[in-house]
């Protein structure tokens, strides 16, 4: 079972944050991968909030061609960082780990912004595609890329969290900073341990992670594959599915994010006559029936207007604490994560999600709703 | 004796051994009393006198003295007509275990059984002992370690289906409104769909079966429904059902079925204003696994007055349902119209679906439907299974197995994004070996909505005594020895209704109970796990392959 450690600020903080708030729950990730999504930067990167970033890694070879295809498709490099890698025993050292900030093609600029979220989905499955396809769930990782979004940098690879917060030297000054970070540290359970396979995963704007195992994985698989959007590809975690649902129902369906969770596990039938709410439920849990979760699962994630969750499966099976207070809140696996990140706050008002809630906290972490499933607010 | 000899020789009589099953009787054991051969379905065995010769010797010297006396013994007869079909009634009934028939391997019954140029005609299934690829596949994802598995016994399972055409998400008539949604378009077409159990009794109808076994089916369905809250529904069959029925709140716990001889309808149709419910939906019978491109014979002998009446037709005549529709011109033209018709008598509040056996051409059939917003399911029925009565080669040589069949549709409407759209539903062979829940799991995680049994309950719940070995399958005679098919009434008064209800409910708990015996180490328990194939494995590359499964050994 993974750890999850996110934390949404009205203020810009550090990584090393959520990073100290795992290696508290360090018996539940085995060092088989920590990934790091930051959104809403600050710092350096401040100014720079209107351009995509392409965050990935490559090798020497693969950069280049990364470089050269982003450069024939128009578009132009404004900033590029690049963290300051200090070799540590463990890690495995890549060529190029990069987080680069782009101008739009000149002919895409006045494009409304559909188009533009298109074209950035389009240009990363094309580099994404640019290697050879997986096999055996091996992966080629000449080019690997990540997220290609305004204002959302992610970083991963294969390793304990704090060895690795101190490879990227994210312990280093002022290197990074956002008001949105989620951060994972991997258990390897099923599949293999690959770059692609570590959470949090990103499309269009949305990004989550999850800890348990997804027992109903194949069949949404197939029924993401199988909606005709270019984006749901992928899959090499069986967690990755749980990113694109939240993108199916919230975006392309426009559903408001609560019913996230009354898509991914439905109330029962008696349940669901009590609600106001029950005539499209009875159609959703027909229609959607594919995308019910299962197995033990506990999904944190964002929202590309910066609202922050947390939602259960529907036995909870899987732990979750959220605690803060106004402008700070914890999202994370453990009570212990919470109390490492903000220690200062009224541990009476924790909340413990149960499989009817839903966390949500508003951009600008000014407070935690809790909605509840069974009544529908 | 004719002046060639050849009575005596008895060279063109048969021997016992190109018999299927050979009765062996025990003359010290047998009291004589005659239920045995009283009972025989068949008249395979007959009393008989023969003349036996005994030498006796008394006295301290050997002085053997030969007399003659007569004896009753019991014969089986060597005519092929009356082969004994190894139901063992003469078993049972006999109170000094002195008889019981004896299945004989190297019988040559197919050789001899088309005496006047009749093809043979049988009753019941297909007869194959081997093991059906259901029975090979394993579930082999097993949460353990990784993740904490369910617990059958504890946790809550939703074992349940949909049985009817869902709407893509898309086509939702919903909105949003104040961060909640809401049926905003109240005239779009919304396809009726229910929620039943996802393994369903398969058509038998009325008329095939005796009004006890009916009876028995249906008051089991009903408590189910009624008191256990399992929404299990049973197929009519061709040939309507009681008019008291389609008329009472139960009508909702069926679906009738219409074929190519429309059986039936004239009582349903007229029914129809005085109907207090909706039936679960409407199968139209194309084809029928046990017997793909044969149509349905129901003796003369068995249209009796209640099948008279039900079925609108005089007493005592064959009632013969063609192989094929008479108005099916083309399936984009008039399987679209039965679909679109039958959907119009409710109001389009029932759903509609297509039943074909399982074809090479299910693809195409599936293909049509997807496109058809109207066809609420298409249902498969496969070789393997099917309590029909016809010539022996249909049962037999002819139809597809379900598993590719099925998996293939599945596959199909994957491809298409329409997976959840189209429901299907498999039969053929389910329990066939008395795995049911294991079949009925297999065929889910294979893409199947909805799995259809038959054969395997009239087995369970009736003490139905056919095998893979051609035992009994005197079902289209009307001499069914247990009195599950036959019109009878000395035969049918044989059967306890409230036995076999009771008997369809502890099958259908039993299951339940084992569906989440499989469902939960595989960690699934919110939805019925349709299309989970990565949980399936299969001993067999070649199969593996065609099923698109893991191979394990």
């Amino acid at each position: 079972m993974c750890r999850l450690a996110a934390i949404t600020s009205a203020e810009y903080f550090s990584p090393l944050e959520n990073i100290h708030a795992l290696e508290t729950m360090k018996e539940g990730h085995d060092g088989s991968g920590m990934g790091l999504m930051l959104k809403d930067l600050g710092g350096w990167a401040k100014p720079l909030k209107k351009y995509p970033v392409l965050s990935g890694i490559c090798t020497r070879d693969g950069y280049k061609k990364v470089k050269d295809h982003m450069a024939a498709q128009g578009f132009k490099e404004v900033h590029s960082w690049r963290p300051k890698i200090k070799p540590v025993p463990g890690i495995t050292h890549r060529d190029v780990y990069f987080a680069n900030f782009y101008d739009y093609p000149s002919k895409y600029r006045n494009k409304p912004w559909e188009e533009k979220e298109m074209l950035l989905l389009n240009t990363r499955l094309a580099l994404r595609n640019m290697v050879n396809p997986p096999q055996n769930g091996d992966i080629d990782e000449s080019i690997v890329v990540f997220s290609f979004y305004p204002d959302v940098i992610t970083l991963k690879e294969v390793g304990d969290p704090l060895t690795l917060a101190e490879y990227f030297g994210l312990d280093k000054g002022e290197e990074l900073r956002a008001r949105i970070i989620l951060a994972q540290g991997r258990q390897n359970t099923n599949y293999g341990i690959n770059l692609y396979a570590c959470h949090p995963f990103f499309i269009q704007g949305y990004g989550s992670m999850t800890n348990g195992e997804n027992t109903a994985f194949v069949p949404i698989r197939e029924y993401l594959t199988s909606r005709g959007f270019p984006g749901y590809i992928g899959y090499q975690s069986d967690s990755e599915v749980f990113t694109h649902i939240l993108h199916y129902v919230h975006k392309h369906l426009g559903y408001p994010l609560t019913y996230y969770k009354d898509v991914i596990t439905p109330l029962k039938k008696a349940d669901m006559e009590k609600r106001p709410d029950r005539d499209a439920l009875f159609l959703m849990r027909q229609s959607l029936r594919m995308l019910i979760i299962d197995g033990p699962n506990c999904v944190i994630g964002f929202t590309p207007d910066g609202t922050t969750f947390m939602v259960q499966d529907s036995k909870k099976l899987r732990p979750g604490a959220v605690g803060g207070a106004k402008g700070k809140y914890a999202l994370m696996s453990e009570e212990c994560g919470v109390d490492k990140a903000i220690p200062e706050r009224d541990k009476a008002k924790d909340i413990f999600p149960m499989k009817y809630d839903m966390v949500v906290i508003p951009p600008g972490a000014e407070e935690a709703r809790v909605w509840d499933q069974l009544e529908g607010i | 004796m004719g002046p060639t000899g050849r009575d005596i020789d008895h060279n063109h009589e048969l021997t016992l051994k190109e018999f299927p099953y050979i009765v062996r009787w025990r003359d010290d054991r047998c009291t004589r009393c005659g239920q045995c051969t009283a009972v025989c379905p068949v008249k395979a065995i007959v009393p008989d006198v023969v003349t036996e010769r005994v030498v006796t010797s008394e006295g301290p010297v050997p002085t053997p003295r030969v007399a003659r006396r007569t004896k009753e013994i019991v014969r089986q007869v060597r005519d092929m007509d009356r082969y004994c079909v190894g139901c063992a009634m003469c078993s049972l009934v006999c109170p000094n275990e002195a008889i019981e028939p004896e299945f004989n391997p190297s019988h040559k019954l197919l050789h001899f059984k088309n005496r006047g140029g009749d093809a043979y005609k049988r009753g019941g299934r297909r007869n194959d002992p081997g093991v059906s690829t259901l029975d090979r596949i394993k579930f082999t994802r097993i949460s353990m370690l990784t993740d904490p598995a369910l617990d059958a016994g504890r946790h809550e399972f939703h074992i349940r289906s949909f049985l009817g055409r869902i709407l893509p998400p898309e086509g939702l008539p919903i909105k949003a409104e104040n961060g909640r949604l809401i049926v905003a378009k109240k005239d779009t077409f919304v396809p009726p769909v229910r929620e039943v159990y996802p393994i369903m009794i398969g058509s038998m109808s009325i008329g095939a079966l005796s009004p006890t076994m009916w009876e028995g089916l249906a008051m089991g369905v009903a408590y189910l429904n009624e008191e256990l809250k399992m929404p299990v529904v049973m197929a009519s069959g061709e040939g309507g059902m009681p008019p008291r029925l389609l008329k009472s709140k139960y009508l909702k716990y069926y679906i009738l079925q219409i074929a190519s001889g429309y059986f039936g309808w004239d009582e349903i149709v007229r029914s129809l204003p005085r109907m207090q419910t909706d039936p679960a939906a409407i199968e139209i019978k194309y084809g029928q696994g046990a017997k793909p491109g044969d149509g349905g014979l129901l003796m003369s002998y068995k249209v009796l007055k209640l099948i008279s009446q039900i079925r609108g037709v005089p007493m005592g005549v064959d009632l013969a349902s063609p192989p094929t529709h008479q108005t099916k011109y083309s399936i984009e033209e008039a399987v679209a119209k039965m679909i679109q018709s039958m959907s119009m008598a409710w109001g389009f509040r029932v759903p509609v679906y297509p039943k074909i056996s399982g074809t090479k051409t299910a693809r195409a059939v599936l293909n049509n439907l997807a496109r058809n917003p109207y066809a609420s399911a298409l249902s498969i029925d496969g070789e393997d299974g099917g309590t029909g009565a016809a010539y022996n080669v249909s049962m037999d040589k002819m139809g597809h197995p379900i598993a590719s069949n099925l998996r293939e549709c599945y596959l199909d409407l994957v491809k298409q994004g329409r997976q959840n759209e189209l429901p299907l539903i498999a039969a053929g062979g389910v329990g066939k070996r008395g795995n049911l829940a294991a079949n009925a799991a297999a065929l889910i995680m294979l893409g199947a909505s909805v799995v259809s049994v038959g054969k395997y309950l009239m087995q369970s719940t009736a003490d139905c005594l056919g095998d893979e070995n051609n035992r009994c399958n005197l079902c289209n005679t009307g001499r069914c020895p247990r009195g599950i098919t036959t019109q009878d009434p000395k035969l049918y008064r044989r059967l306890d209704p409230e036995k076999v209800a009771e008997r369809l409910v502890e099958v259908f708990k039993a299951a339940d109970t084992e569906l989440r015996k499989i469902f939960a180490p595989m960690g699934r328990s919110t939805e019925l796990p349709i299309g989970m194939s990565d949980g399936l494995s299969i001993d067999d590359k070649a199969m593996a392959e065609r099923l698109g499964i893991s191979y394990a050994c």
